[in-house]
C-alpha cells in the first residue's frame, strides 16, 4: 500500500501556515523584549509622553539658538530693569536684549519682545523657561540616576549578604522612609546651601539623600527572589565566584522593574526640584529654574486676574514636562504588567 | 581502595523550619567507583537531591545545616573544603545538571557566553579558546549549527535543546562524576529517550561516572550498574542493578517495582500503588520509616531501626522482615 511520507519541504504545509518573519530588532531583542517595545510604539500614552519628552529635550539641547544668552551665565534670566511690577506679554524689551535668533524673521517684528511677559523684578519669562527646561533634566536626570544607583549598591548589599546586615540596612531603609520626603529635603538643603553656597547642588544632594530608598526597597526583594531561581543554582553548580553571580546572573534579571520605577520617577523629583525652588531653597535669584520664575509670582498672587502670565506659563510647561514622563512611566508598566496584556 | 572517587559516609542535614527541625537525610552512606553508574531512586521529598545538595554544600544555610558525616572525593573531605576549593570541585570535576532545563539557562545571558564561563573559570582558557570549545560542545550533545546557535539566548532553545545545553556545561571541564538530578522529569517521553542515550554515549565517549536521581525505575534499569533505594532520609536498600529487579527485598523496593506497569500483564488489572504518602520528618526517625506503610510492619518495627544488612552478596536491605517468607530476619 503507497503511503505518502511527508517530505522536508512540503510546500503544501507552507502555504498553509504563513510563517512570521523574525527581523533582526526581535532577534536581537529577543520576543519579551520585543513585544515591550512593539507596545510601547502603538500604545497613544506612550507616543504623547515621548513626543513630549522629545519636545522637551530639543527646547533643551536648542536653548541658545532659541534665546541667545545675554550675559557670560546663560544660565542667569536677563532683566528689563529693576520696576517691581511684572510687564504683560508683547512688553518692548528695551535693557538687555538678546541677539535676534534665526526665527525672529518669522514674526514679522522688529524689536524684541517680552513674549510671556516679564515677572517681578523685570525677569524675561520666556528666556527663564526656555532655559530652565536645561535645568530640569539636569536635575530631574542627575538625581535620579544618582538614587537610582545608591539604592541599587544599598539594596544589592543587603541581599546579598542577608542575615542580620540585611536587618539592619533595611531598618536603616525603614526610618529614613518614614520621614516626609520633600519636608526632609526642604531642610537638608536649608542646612546645605549656607554650606555650599546658592546653586542646583544643595537642593539635588538632599533630593538624592532622601528619595533612594524606594529603589533599594525594590531591588532587594526582586534579587532575593531571583537569587532562589534554577539557573542561579545552575551557575552556582557550574563554581562561578559570588560576587560574579550577583553582577552577572541576578542583577541583570533583577533590575528591569527598578529601572522602570526610575523613568517614571523623574517627573516627580523635578516637581520636587521646582517646589523646594519655589520655596526659595537653592538656586540663586533669577537662575534660570521653573521652581524660581513660580516663585517670582509668590507676591502677586492676590492680583493673579491681571498678571496670570507670571504663573501660567511656568505652570503650563512644567505640568507639560511632568506629565510626559508620567506617560512613558504608565505606558511601560502597561506593556510590562502581565495582567494588561493584549489588552492595549 | 584506590578505585572509589566518591565515599559518602553517614550524611546528615537538618533544615530549620518555624514548625520544627526537619531531618531532610539521616546517615546516608555510599560509594562511587570510577565508570561506574548509580542510582538513586525514590518518591519526591526522601532525600535524594538534599543529599547531592549537601554533598556539593549548595543547600542554602541557614536554614539547612549538615549536621554529621564526610563526603570523600579522591580521599579529600568536600564538605571542610573552603569556599574557594569547593567552588573549583564544582563544575570543574563535579557536574550536575537539574530536573527542569526551562528555568535552569540564565535568560539574559547567551548560550554561548554561559558555556564559556566555567572553561574560562576552570581551565583558565581565553575568550577566544572558550568559544571554539563551547562550540565543539554544543555540537557534541547534538545541536546543529552549533558556533550559530551560541550567540542565541535560551528563550530561543526548546526544551530538549536546553537539556542538552546543560549537559554540555556540566561536562565542559571534563568532569570525573556527573550528577543528573532527574533529567528527565520534566520532558517528554521520546525526548527522555534522546538525553538518556546521549548521556550513555557520552559516559562511554569521556568514562566519567554518574550519580543518576530519578524515581523512574526503567530508565535506572537500562542505565545503571548499581542502585541506592532511598526513603525518608534513609538509605533502605542497595544493590547491583539486575539483582535488585530480580530480587527486590525491601517492602518498599518491593512496592515501587510492583507500581510499575507491565507490558505481559495478562488481564487488566487495577495498577498497584502504596498506600499513604513518605513521612514528614519533623523528628529523628527512630522507627523504621516505612512501618506505617508497609503490610509486613511488626512490633520490632515501630521501635527500632533497622541498619543496612546484607542479604546477598552487592546486595543489603535495611529492614527487620524477610519479605519472602514474612518471618523476622534471624
Amino acid at each position: 500500500m503507497a503511503q505518502t511520507v511527508p517530505s522536508g519541504d512540503n510546500t503544501l504545509l507552507r502555504d498553509a501556515i504563513p510563517v512570521r518573519k523574525i527581523g533582526r530588532v526581535e532577534r536581537f531583542l529577543g520576543p519579551e523584549n520585543y513585544r515591550i517595545v512593539q507596545g510601547l510604539m502603538k500604545t497613544p500614552a506612550s507616543i504623547a509622553g515621548f513626543s513630549l519628552v522629545l519636545f522637551f529635550v530639543l527646547i533643551a539641547i536648542f536653548a541658545p539658538l532659541i534665546v541667545p544668552p545675554v550675559s557670560k551665565d546663560p544660565y542667569s534670566i536677563p532683566r528689563d530693569g529693576f520696576k517691581s511690577d511684572p510687564q504683560p506679554m508683547g512688553t518692548e524689551w528695551k535693557r538687555n536684549e538678546p541677539d535676534k535668533p534665526f526665527w525672529f524673521a518669522i514674526t514679522g517684528q522688529e524689536k524684541w519682545t517680552h513674549i510671556f511677559g516679564t515677572s517681578e523684578g523685570q525677569y524675561d519669562i520666556f528666556y527663564g523657561i526656555i532655559w530652565g527646561t536645561r535645568t530640569a533634566f539636569y536635575a530631574g536626570l542627575i538625581v535620579t540616576i544618582s538614587t537610582l544607583l545608591l539604592g541599587i549598591v544599598y539594596g544589592s548589599v543587603a541581599a546579598y549578604y542577608g542575615g542580620w546586615v540585611d536587618m539592619i540596612m533595611m531598618r536603616i531603609v525603614d526610618v529614613l522612609s518614614i520621614l516626609p520626603g520633600v519636608l526632609a529635603a526642604l531642610i537638608l538643603a536649608a542646612i546645605l546651601t549656607p554650606l555650599i553656597g546658592k546653586s542646583t547642588v544643595p537642593v539635588m544632594v538632599a533630593l538624592i539623600a532622601f528619595g533612594w530608598m524606594g529603589y533599594s526597597r525594590f531591588i532587594r526583594a526582586d534579587i532575593l527572589s531571583v537569587r532562589e531561581r534554577d539557573y542561579i543554582l545552575a551557575a552556582r553548580v557550574v563554581g562561578v565566584q559570588d560576587s560574579r553571580i550577583l553582577f552577572q546572573h541576578i542583577l541583570p534579571n533583577a533590575i528591569f522593574p527598578t529601572l522602570i520605577l526610575a523613568s517614571m520617577a523623574i517627573g516627580d523629583v523635578v516637581l520636587s526640584f521646582a517646589g523646594l525652588s519655589f520655596l526659595g531653597v537653592g538656586v540663586e535669584i533669577g537662575y534660570a529654574d521653573w521652581g524660581q520664575l513660580l516663585s517670582f509670582a509668590r507676591n502677586w498672587i492676590t492680583s493673579l486676574n491681571t498678571y496670570w502670565y507670571i504663573i501660567a506659563w511656568p505652570g503650563f510647561f512644567l505640568v507639560l514636562f511632568v506629565m510626559g514622563w508620567n506617560l512613558i512611566g504608565d505606558a511601560l508598566r502597561d506593556v510590562l504588567d502581565p495582567r494588561m496584556r493584549g489588552k492595549t | 581502595m584506590p578505585d572509589l572517587l566518591l565515599d559518602v559516609q553517614g550524611l546528615e542535614t537538618t533544615f530549620k523550619t518555624p514548625d520544627g527541625v526537619v531531618h531532610a537525610v539521616n546517615g546516608v552512606s555510599f560509594t562511587l567507583k570510577e565508570g561506574e553508574t548509580l542510582g538513586v531512586v525514590g518518591e519526591s521529598g526522601c532525600g535524594k537531591s538534599v543529599t547531592m545538595h549537601s554533598m556539593l554544600r549548595l543547600i542554602p544555610t541557614p536554614p539547612g545545616k549538615i549536621v554529621a558525616g564526610k563526603a570523600l572525593f579522591f580521599g579529600q573531605d568536600l564538605l571542610q573544603m573552603t569556599t574557594e576549593e569547593i567552588r573549583h570541585v564544582r563544575g570543574g570535576q563535579i557536574g550536575m545538571i537539574f530536573q527542569d532545563p526551562m528555568t535552569s539557562l540564565n535568560p539574559v545571558l547567551t548560550i554561548g557566553k554561559q558555556l564559556e564561563e566555567p572553561l574560562m573559570l576552570h581551565v583558565g582558557m581565553s575568550k577566544k579558546q572558550a568559544q571554539e570549545r563551547a562550540a565543539e560542545l554544543l555540537s557534541m550533545v547534538g545541536i546543529p549549527n552549533a558556533s550559530e546557535r551560541l550567540k542565541d539566548y535560551p528563550h530561543q532553545y526548546s526544551g530538549g535543546m536546553r537539556q542538552r545545553v546543560m549537559i554540555a556545561m556540566a561536562l565542559s571541564c571534563s568532569p570525573q562524576i556527573l550528577i543528573a538530578d532527574e533529567p528527565t522529569t520534566a520532558l517528554d517521553v521520546t525526548i527522555q529517550a534522546q538525553i538518556t542515550d546521549l548521556v550513555k554515549r557520552l559516559r562511554d565517549e569521556i568514562g566519567m561516572s554518574i550519580i543518576w536521581i530519578t524515581h523512574d525505575l526503567g530508565v535506572v534499569a537500562g542505565l545503571a550498574h548499581r542502585v541506592v533505594v532511598m526513603y525518608g532520609g534513609f538509605i533502605i536498600e542497595e544493590s547491583e542493578v539486575k539483582e535488585l529487579y530480580a530480587n527486590p527485598t525491601h517492602p518498599y523496593t518491593i512496592g515501587l517495582l510492583g507500581s510499575l506497569p507491565r507490558v505481559d500483564e495478562k488481564e487488566r488489572t487495577r495498577l498497584f500503588s502504596i498506600e499513604g504518602a513518605p513521612p514528614v520528618l519533623y523528628n529523628k526517625p527512630t522507627a523504621c520509616p516505612f512501618a506505617p506503610r508497609c503490610k509486613w510492619a511488626m512490633e520490632r518495627c515501630w521501635n527500632e531501626n533497622p541498619l543496612l544488612e546484607p542479604v546477598a552478596p552487592e546486595h543489603r536491605v535495611a529492614c527487620w522482615v524477610d519479605t519472602k517468607t514474612g518471618r523476622p530476619r534471624s
